[in-house]
């Protein structure tokens, strides 16, 4: 069947009036959820299916799948309103993010999420609808040696990016990278710096280090500073909603964003969170007013917004195609597959053509519904921060807590989520950067399996490592990250230009 | 809000489901405690319970509560602390909790639980990518024999079944099992992904992990590790066919609490059995791909201490445990 017509076949199963109503309802349960931190889409569809399992499949698959994409959406908004990323591939966003919101830039940084994850979830869905089985070749093609080099081009390009002073950016990753180590080491099955505390074994949970040391750390700045903080927090300043500057400044993130997340999205071990990293990079990279980033740059929240989503299409990719599972999320939508007796996989598109494109179409609509859903919600989100200033910090506190209490019912977490937050307290007031912190423990583990697995696989010959041309380009991107604008100012005796695209 | 919306929902389906079975169920409420984040197979295998004990009218009221962590150690030991004396908390538990007891130097164990049954079981698959050059468990072998270190295994975390299993395999065709040079993945996404992408020599999972793989002509399903051939895959030898004498089940069970009375363990133990009887529970059964391995009673307790030293022997040869 040709794509065209299959796709609005699928349009029209996803346009029947109690499948939209599953995709209303996906929607806004997904947007909830991604909001509160630590419920996440994965355990959602998981309540869900039991209940789900008399239903339906088109239906309730297709409520997932609007779970899912609404879980995107409102992990940004409690992001960029209250510092607290729900999710970790919407910590890059908090960064910018909040500095607009507290500037009184709310509204636009809502609206170029909003916008950007609409534009970046259409582009990936057409993507997942059209190049999916070429997508997901290239995918499969990337071994251990590949997804390290992805990483070290991930390290270089984030370092450079965050932070004013190399030598602080560098002890905050190292930070990172040490809390990283925690936990059972996956390749020997031997606990590391557990100090025999079980819950250790699991190492440190993303959300929590994130939270805290974003949301918790600075509530206790605030409380220390006191009176003396001269920073107000204003609700609105300016336009509500985005600029004729903001749209010129957002576009091309949006798209770049998109056509970082999609791919590395698909890839089985490559996730939502290093896009978004890659995008701030670039984005820091082209910006023509680079000394806003750190202060709230709306491209800081439009490039790795739209790079989230795409990732969030592209995670479908491998699980529609392979039935492969490469997220949380994907692994129970898997389980509700089957639940139907339906078995993703290569054959998946010839046995069951009807719910493929209707789930793919319902995505569409999903995406549609929650931009009409989220829009005019932005001017109310904002008033949230017109709450006085001891309330909402108490608020958020409460939020952060009861979020990581909700992941995980255990002392220990809590008591990781206040030190951390006292760390994050104590970084703040010594100037060290907090975003490597976070960065380190998320590749650190990631890039510490890759590089053991590659030396395995060639029986600890190094020079594997460099021997495919997929790595080997990886780390040329990796060199120019580094050493570009180094070269740029040895040949040329002036400082590299930052934003050197022209309109 | 979203807890609100949250519990509307839960009581919204808790009406729909159970609505006028109360007045039969023998025992009105319990908890499950699935030590898993939700997804993986013991959060499958609660909800299974919670399903059928519902949809049967066998209990009124059935809560899964995720206890995720370090190969359920984490939610063991909770279970084995708070529970005490508690007949209406149950534990799903399984195979994989052996290994990790022994690896993790867990603080409780098995022997502070009393096992009720052991459900269901899936058993292990060796597969090489289509293009392989190794056809058979044959060829698999010789290549083990000649250089062990040049055959790569992808499967799950180390210590556990697909780790064990391959230890188990190189022991018995006289490979040193420390030699293995087995590689771990997270997930079972990415371990089949470098099997797909040929990154690996050979990959070691659940039969049912890799079945829609082979049925599409992507991967060769070399063996299995159960007594007989599997009526999924009738077509496959088992390892004892290709003369290698290994056999395992990633088995799944539920357990009580510790500290329950004689009278309360039979009556659990009286509803589950009615529950494996179900129709309900057989169609789940085949709806998941699980067999079933009902075992309780002393036969299980038996089997449950031969699978715990034996565990520990073949940790302690791969090198995991002392």
């Amino acid at each position: 069947m040709d794509t065209f017509a299959a796709l609005s076949q699928g349009l029209t199963i996803a346009l029947q009036p109690i499948n939209l109503l599953f995709a209303f309802v996906g929607v806004m349960l997904g947007t909830a959820v991604g909001v509160l931190p630590g419920i996440g889409p994965a355990l959602t569809v998981a309540l869900l299916l039991p209940i789900t399992f008399k239903l339906d499949p088109a239906g309730s698959l297709i409520m997932f799948a609007g779970i899912y994409y609404g879980g995107m959406y409102g992990g940004s908004t409690a992001s960029i309103l209250l510092n607290t990323p729900g999710e970790s591939s919407s910590i890059v966003t908090a960064l910018e993010g909040n500095k607009m919101a507290r500037a009184g830039r709310g509204g636009p940084a809502l609206a170029t999420a909003a916008i950007g994850s609409f534009v970046a979830g259409t582009i990936a869905t057409i993507g997942l609808a059209l190049v999916a089985p070429t997508v997901v070749d290239i995918a499969i093609s990337f071994g251990p040696e590949d997804y390290f080099a992805l990483m070290v081009l991930a390290f270089t390009t984030v370092s450079a990016a965050f932070g004013s002073s190399v030598t602080r950016g560098l002890t905050s990753l190292f930070l990172g990278l040490a809390l990283g180590l925690i936990g059972i080491d996956l390749q020997s099955g031997q606990a590391r710096l557990s100090f025999g505390i079980p819950d250790l074994l699991d190492g440190v949970e993303v959300t929590t280090l994130a939270v805290a040391l974003f949301a918790i750390g600075e509530t206790l700045s605030v409380a220390a500073a006191g009176a003396r903080a001269d920073e107000i927090i204003e609700p609105v300043k300016g336009s509500v909603f985005m600029t004729r500057e903001d749209w010129k400044r957002s576009w091309k993130p949006w798209i770049r964003g998109t056509f970082l997340g999609f791919p590395i999205g698909a890839m089985p071990a490559g996730g939502a969170e290093i896009p978004t990293f890659l995008s701030y990079a670039l984005e820091k990279r082209l910006c023509r007013k680079p000394d806003e980033f750190g202060n709230g740059a709306i491209e800081g929240v439009a490039g790795p917004e739209a790079a989230n989503n795409a990732a969030a299409a592209g995670v479908l990719v491998p699980l529609l195609t392979l039935g492969l599972p490469t997220s949380a999320t994907a692994a129970i939508m898997l389980a509700g597959f089957q639940q139907y007796g339906l078995n993703p996989g290569p054959l998946l598109f010839v046995t069951n053509p009807d719910l493929v494109w209707g789930l793919i179409a319902s995505l569409f609509i999903a995406n549609g519904m929650l931009l009409i859903l989220n829009l005019p919600l932005v001017g109310l989100w904002v008033r949230l921060l017109a709450i006085p200033r001891p309330w909402l910090y108490g608020g958020i506190l409460v939020f952060a807590t009861l979020g990581t209490l909700g992941a995980n019912p255990s002392l220990v977490e809590l008591g990781m989520l206040l030190i951390f937050g006292l760390l994050g307290y104590v970084l703040r007031r010594y100037d060290y950067p907090i975003a490597p912190v976070v960065v380190g423990l998320i590749l650190g583990p990631l890039s510490e399996q890759q590089l053991r697995r590659a030396l395995a696989i060639s029986v600890g010959d190094p020079l594997a490592l460099f021997q495919s041309p997929i790595a080997l380009t990886l780390y040329a991107l990796s060199a120019l990250a580094l050493f570009g604008p180094l070269l740029f100012f040895l040949l040329t005796g002036r400082k590299a230009p930052v934003g050197a695209d022209e309109d | 809000m979203t807890q609100i919306l949250r519990g509307a929902l839960v009581a919204a389906a808790l009406a729909a489901f159970a609505p006028m079975g109360a007045a039969h169920a023998e025992i009105k409420d319990l908890k499950i405690i699935a030590p898993a984040a939700p997804g993986g197979g013991w959060d499958q295998t609660a909800r299974s319970i919670q399903q059928a004990l519902q949809s049967d009218k066998l209990v009124s009221n059935v809560q899964v509560v995720n206890v995720p962590g370090a190969g359920g150690t984490i939610g063991l030991a909770q279970f084995v602390n708070a529970n005490k004396g508690d007949p209406n908390t149950l534990i799903v538990g399984g195979y994989v909790m052996v290994g990790a007891i022994i690896t993790n130097k867990s603080p409780v164990n098995l022997s502070q639980v009393t096992p009720i049954a052991r459900l269901t079981g899936e058993y292990e698959a060796i597969a090489v990518p289509a293009n392989s050059p190794i056809k058979s468990l044959a060829d698999l072998v010789a290549a083990l024999k000649a250089d062990p270190q040049k055959v790569s295994w992808a499967g799950g975390s180390a210590g556990g079944t697909d780790h064990i299993t391959a230890g188990l395999f190189a022991k018995a065709v006289g490979v040193d099992p420390t030699k293995v040079n087995y590689i771990a993945f997270s997930g079972g996404g990415e371990s089949l992904a470098s099997l797909l992408g040929g990154k690996v020599t050979a990959g070691i999972a659940s039969l049912s992990e890799y079945d829609s793989q082979a049925k599409a002509g992507k991967l060769r399903v070399l063996g299995v590790s159960s007594a007989q051939r599997l009526p999924e895959a009738p077509d496959v030898p088992t390892f004892k066919e290709a003369g290698i004498d290994v056999e395992i089940q990633n088995w799944r069970m539920i357990a009580a609490a510790p500290g329950i009375t004689p009278e309360q363990k039979k009556e659990i133990s009286e509803t589950i059995e009615k529950m494996v009887k179900s129709k309900a529970w057989t169609e789940l059964l085949a709806q998941k791909g699980w067999a079933n391995t009902y075992l309780s009673g002393s036969a299980f307790d038996a089997q449950l201490a031969k699978d715990i030293s034996a565990t520990q022997t073949i940790l302690k040869d791969i090198g995991l445990a002392q």
